[in-house]
């Protein structure tokens, strides 16, 4: 392999780990707004009440 | 990458949540209070003086627990709200546009339209006792709502041609063509003057709370470059 094609596959190698930890943050956002914001478990509807009705997320 | 993602979502959520806890309980909660005095049946509206109701009451004070659950879950959903803006702003860069505090407070304001007025306009911020459809069908609407009109908005500002700004357009109108879950009856004991002082106020609170968010994110996000 010379030098070029290495270069591009660790460009390449890059792109996918960086399209991975974007993926990534996606998925923690939408977990930590599920869980905060619409999961119906009695405990976290109470806790989470106040703030749920404040930012406009179905609630009850 | 990933360390430039987590820093910038954490440090720049964390902070917004505070200001927007602060905000939240400055303009948000003494409604919300308000309105759980008509709620439980201490206050009643339309009664039968034709007087009206008093516009003013009472409202209980500060209550640790309560108002420390609120103030940990506004920092649990802003750092969800900017990790989910963080990805977008990662997203940009590698495509190679420029983020800074200046355009961080479009992504915000981008984020704010996406996650809270795009659904507001099928299900307003709701006080505790208003009417509503079943949950789990609110709750379908209001992730579809979001997740189109974040492509919409998308597609708007990176898309170079009139058939994705056709798309994009789609994106943004299809929600609202469905329409969100409606209620058959509406059972609401709030008087109607607090309902609409609540959602415009929640509406308020989160575009100055997203702005922050975007302008921090863009700060994060170029200290950690």
């Amino acid at each position: 392999m010379n030098t070029e094609a290495k270069v591009a596959v660790k460009s390449q190698a890059l792109v996918g780990s960086n399209i991975l930890a974007i993926a990534f943050a996606a998925f923690v956002g939408v977990g930590l707004i599920a869980i905060a914001g619409h999961v119906q478990a009695t405990t976290l509807h109470d806790a989470a009440h106040d703030v749920r009705h404040a930012t406009g997320f179905p609630c009850h | 990458m990933l360390t430039r993602i987590l820093t910038t979502a954490i440090f720049a959520g964390f902070i917004t949540a505070f200001l927007a806890a602060l905000l939240q309980f400055l303009l948000v909660q003494p409604l919300l209070l308000h309105s759980e005095l008509f709620e439980s049946g201490v206050m009643q509206h339309f009664g039968t003086s034709g007087a009206g109701t008093p516009a003013h009451a009472e409202l209980p004070g500060f209550d640790p627990l309560r108002d420390g659950m609120s103030v940990l879950f506004t920092a649990v959903i802003y750092t969800g709200y900017a990790f989910l803006l963080v990805a977008g702003i990662a997203l940009a860069s590698e495509q190679g546009h420029e983020i800074t505090p200046r355009t961080g407070i479009l992504w915000g304001i981008a984020g704010f339209v996406a996650v809270q007025l795009a659904p507001a306009m099928g299900l307003p911020p709701e006080l505790p006792g208003a009417a509503a459809a079943d949950v789990a069908a609110r709750q379908v609407w209001w992730f579809g709502t979001v997740a189109a009109t974040a492509l919409g908005l998308w597609l708007v500002a990176f898309g170079r041609s009139p058939v994705i700004w056709a798309v994009a357009l789609l994106c943004l109108a299809v929600p609202h063509i469905i329409g969100a879950p409606e209620p058959d009856v509406f059972t609401g004991p709030v008087p109607p003057e607090i309902a609409a002082h609540f959602a415009a106020r929640a509406l308020g609170v989160g575009l100055a709370s997203w702005s922050i968010l975007g302008m921090l994110a863009g700060y994060f996000w170029n200290k950690e470059a």
